[in-house]
Formats: C-alpha cells, sequence, structure tokens
C-alpha cells in the first residue's frame, strides 16, 4: 500500500467513524452541528491520557471514548430542552466553547498543540472502522434502533407507544459522543499531534453534510457520505483550481435529487430485491 | 370499573378543552363519546392516555390512580391510544410499525402476535417490508389498530377512526371493533359518525365545548332526536 493510499484510508476511516458519531444522534431526529468540539474532545482526551497518565495506547483510546460518552451524556440534558433551529444552534456554541477552552489552556498547549509520543498504523484505523460499522448496523437492528427511527417520524406518537423519549433521545447523544470521541482519539493517535485549528466550525459542518447528504434513514447513509465526501475531492485533484467548485456544484445536485440522502431504506430494499428476488417472495 | 375519569379538566392557555367530565368504562363494554368538532373529544382522549397533562381531575384504570403517570407507563398499565389520523410512522416498514405497538414487550410471544396481526389483515402482510407510508387510508388504520393491538392492551381508546374512510372500510372496521369487544378487549371510542357508533356501542357520552351535555345507553342516546340535532349537528350525514 503506498503512503498516499495509506493516508486516504486512513482519513477515510476516522471521517467514516466520524460520521456514524453524528448519525446516532441524527437517526434519532436530533441534528448534532458540534461535531468537532466532540472529535476535539476524544482527540484532547486522548492525547492528556497518554502525555500526562502514561497511559497505553488502546488504554488512552477506550478512555476518551467514554469521556466523549459521558460529556455526550452531560450535554444531552440542555440541548435536548432546545428543539429544531435552537438545537443546532446549540450543538454549535457547545463546539465552539470546547475550542475556547482549550485555546485558553496552556495545560491543553493552547494554540500550539500537542504532540504525542505514540502512533497508530493505517491497519488499526481499518480494524476499529469495521467495529463501529458493525455495531451501528446492529444498534439498528434492536429494539433501541427501531425507538429511535420512531423517535424521528414521530415523538407524540412514540411516546403513545410506550417509549421513554427523552431516554432515547439522551442515550443516541451520548453514543454520538462516545463514538466521535472515538474518531478524535484515533486521529490523535494517527497524525501525532492534536491542534485546535483542526477542529473548527467548517469540520463539525462537513461532518453532518457527510450524514445528512449520506442519509439518515439507514446506517448505509454514514459510509456512503464519508466516502463520497472523503474521496471525491481526491479524485478530483487532477482538476485542482477546479476541484471545490464541481464539488460544490456535486453537493447541490444531491441535495436536488436526493433530499433523503444517497441512501435511502426504499433504495435499500431495492437492492436487496434485485440480489436475492426470492427471498423477498418468500 | 375499568376506567374511572372524575372532574376531568383540561386548559391550554385561554383555550379550556375539557370542563370537568366524568365518565367510566367498564370491564368488556364499548363506551362511546359523541359530539361535534372541536367538542373537545380528542383532547380527552390524549389528557387519558398521558399525552396531555390535565389541570384537574382524577383518573383511575384497572383500580389505580394514574393521574400522574407518563404516557409511556399507561401503555404497560394496558391503555392504548390509537390515534387520529391514524398516525403511522411512514418511514418505518409495515412490520416495523407493528413493533413499535409491542415495544413495552419483549421475547417470542410478540413475533407470534405480529403473525396473528398479520393473519387478521392479509392486506398488510402482503406489504409487511414495504414503507407504510404506500398503504391506502383503511390499509393505515388497519395497521394502527393492528399497532395498538400488539402492546396486549385491557383498554383501547380510538380517536375518529372513521375519519377519511369510504363506506365499506368504516363497514369493516366498525366489525373489527365489534369483534375485537366479543374477544373480551374493553373500548372508549371517540366519533363524529354518530350512527355507526351507537350501533356498536353499549353505552354512551356527549360532549360539548368541552363539558358533558348527556350520557345513557346507546338506545336511550339514538331514540333521543333532540339531542343529536342540538348537539351533535350532523344527523343527517349520521342517517
Amino acid at each position: 500500500m503506498s503512503g498516499y493510499l495509506s493516508g486516504v484510508i486512513a482519513i477515510l476511516g476516522i471521517n467514516v467513524i466520524f460520521a456514524y458519531g453524528i448519525f446516532v444522534t441524527a437517526a434519532a431526529g436530533q441534528l448534532n452541528l458540534g461535531g468537532a468540539g466532540f472529535q476535539a474532545i476524544g482527540a484532547y482526551g486522548a492525547a492528556i491520557l497518554s502525555l500526562e497518565f502514561g497511559l497505553g495506547i488502546w488504554a488512552a483510546i477506550a478512555a476518551a471514548t467514554v469521556i466523549g460518552g459521558l460529556i455526550g451524556f452531560l450535554i444531552a440534558f440542555p440541548i435536548l430542552r432546545t428543539r429544531g433551529v435552537y438545537m443546532v444552534l446549540a450543538t454549535f456554541a457547545f463546539a465552539q466553547v470546547v475550542v475556547g477552552i482549550v485555546l485558553n489552556s496552556n495545560y491543553l498547549g493552547g494554540s500550539m498543540g500537542l504532540i504525542m509520543s505514540d502512533y497508530i498504523e493505517t491497519g488499526a484505523i481499518i480494524w476499529a472502522t469495521l467495529g463501529v460499522i458493525l455495531f451501528v448496523f446492529y444498534l439498528m437492528s434492536t429494539p433501541m434502533g427501531l425507538a429511535m427511527r420512531a423517535v424521528h417520524d414521530d415523538e407524540p406518537v412514540a411516546d403513545l407507544m410506550g417509549v421513554n423519549n427523552r431516554a432515547v433521545q439522551v442515550a443516541a447523544f451520548a453514543l454520538g459522543g462516545a463514538i466521535t470521541g472515538l474518531s478524535g482519539a484515533l486521529y490523535a493517535y494517527y497524525f501525532g499531534f492534536v491542534e485546535v485549528q483542526y477542529f473548527n466550525a467548517l469540520l463539525s459542518i462537513f461532518v453532518l453534510l457527510y450524514v445528512l447528504i449520506g442519509g439518515t434513514q439507514t446506517a448505509w447513509g454514514p459510509l456512503v457520505g464519508a466516502g463520497f465526501f472523503t474521496l471525491i475531492p481526491e479524485a478530483l485533484r487532477m482538476g485542482e483550481d477546479w476541484r471545490f467548485l464541481i464539488f460544490g456544484v456535486l453537493i447541490v445536485a444531491m441535495m436536488i435529487l436526493r433530499p433523503e440522502g444517497i441512501v435511502t431504506r426504499d433504495a435499500v430494499d431495492r437492492i436487496r430485491a434485485r440480489l436475492s428476488p426470492r427471498a423477498r417472495d418468500a | 370499573m375499568l376506567l374511572e375519569v372524575a372532574g376531568l379538566d383540561l386548559r391550554y392557555g385561554a383555550t379550556h378543552a375539557v370542563k370537568g367530565v366524568s365518565l367510566t368504562v367498564g370491564e368488556g363494554e364499548i363506551v362511546t363519546v359523541l359530539g361535534a368538532n372541536g367538542a373537545g373529544k380528542s383532547s380527552l382522549l390524549k389528557a387519558i392516555a398521558g399525552a396531555e397533562k390535565p389541570t384537574g381531575g382524577t383518573i383511575q384504570f384497572n383500580g389505580r390512580d394514574i393521574t400522574g403517570r407518563g404516557a409511556s407507563q399507561r401503555v404497560r398499565d394496558g391503555l392504548v391510544l390509537v390515534p387520529e389520523g391514524r398516525q403511522i410512522f411512514v418511514s418505518l416498514s409495515v412490520e416495523e410499525n407493528l413493533l413499535m405497538g409491542a415495544y413495552t414487550r419483549s421475547g417470542a410471544e410478540v413475533a407470534r402476535d405480529a403473525e396473528e396481526i398479520f393473519d387478521r389483515f392479509p392486506n398488510l402482510e402482503a406489504r409487511r417490508h414495504a414503507p407504510a407510508s404506500v398503504l391506502s387510508g383503511g390499509e393505515q388504520q388497519m395497521l394502527a389498530v393492528g399497532r395498538a393491538l400488539l402492546a396486549r392492551p385491557k383498554l383501547m381508546m380510538l380517536d375518529e377512526p372513521s375519519l377519511g374512510l369510504s363506506p365499506i372500510v368504516v363497514d369493516q372496521l366498525f366489525d373489527l371493533i365489534a369483534e375485537l369487544n366479543a374477544q373480551g378487549l374493553s373500548i372508549l371510542l371517540v366519533e363524529q359518525n354518530t350512527q355507526m357508533a351507537l350501533e356498536v356501542a353499549s353505552r354512551g357520552y356527549v360532549l360539548e365545548l368541552g363539558a358533558l351535555r348527556a350520557e345513557g345507553t346507546a338506545e336511550e342516546l339514538a331514540a333521543d332526536a333532540s339531542l343529536v340535532e342540538a348537539y351533535l349537528g350532523n344527523a343527517e350525514d349520521a342517517a
């Protein structure tokens, strides 16, 4: 594997995990525009646990994931008091607060960032990505996954079915925080440094776009969305100056042609039917 | 009494939707609540289901005060509402909609009960994996009833189930209500289709502007033409 290819695969893996973190909350009907904040928590959590507390690579990554989940859980309570566009703004503000804290803290390296003393290879990221994909597919097949989609569809009716909407939404937020934290920890160990400038508003916007353009109806969405967003700009590299323009046009076209995202439940059903026509008739 | 509502009051801001309504539903009964549009029928059912917080009064279910319990706890108690306008989950498949009805239950029985619903409604069985949004209005109503049945209710409340359905489908629906009742299910039915509701119910209440105006057996209410004209205003539609 060439260095370039290996690098693209590692970034793709980190972005796919990141997208699943945002997808889990979106699947339950919550838009999280604070993705970069949660990813920063995972990255800085892993860095501090490794540099200051001497944790091993996987212990630090696991702990950073748990920290991301805990903060997601705690922040869910104030954020879930808001609705719609105000929720989007609240999550966005949260990410800005995280960045502000890092910038003003010498302990966290301020604007200079932190340099890691350990590294992981692309292989480790591939395994982690596969693990997260399998986990989210499994989650969406459980009653919890069904309840998340029901809450997304119609909160008052989900309530009438006996779903504790608030508990489902808080759980989705905590889980999203953990998965996003994991992507941040992997980022820190793969690139060998964390600097707060990376975790900017544009990153939060991009990861939310991965999820919305991929589609929130099935667990295929974030995989396709993150793949599209990570690989298309690479494929367009030959166009250099034009690539972001072409990319922008592609995004707008996607939003017009497939407003529910690239992968919808219908599309998944149709593909399944084509692959095994008998299985569906049975 | 299975359900005992006493002096139930519900206000939304300046609107006084339900004014001190008392009603009962006995074990194995079909009771209907009649009234014109805006009489407070839906608000009453929502308050009983726990979707709206009453501003006064008490609700006893199965010998227990449930006034302070949330909607999801009431489903576990066996009190289930089929909401107005079906309200199925449009992005879930037909089967997933049914399984949502059994959200408070677990185990192998759920799958067996779901198969029973599919046996009862072959139209649903045929579209089991299709998104519920492709169903016709009548099929969606059957799905909403089937979904509620999967919660294994003791009392099923139906809010305007005949709304927007063709006469043939309305007949099927009322046959189903009578059949479910014959199998032991207690039912509280809110309807604007007065005639159909009084045919299937044993007792009824008449609501006007949020307040109880009359109550009696279905025969008494059906015989009282002045009452129907005065408070329901749709005697001709119903005839």
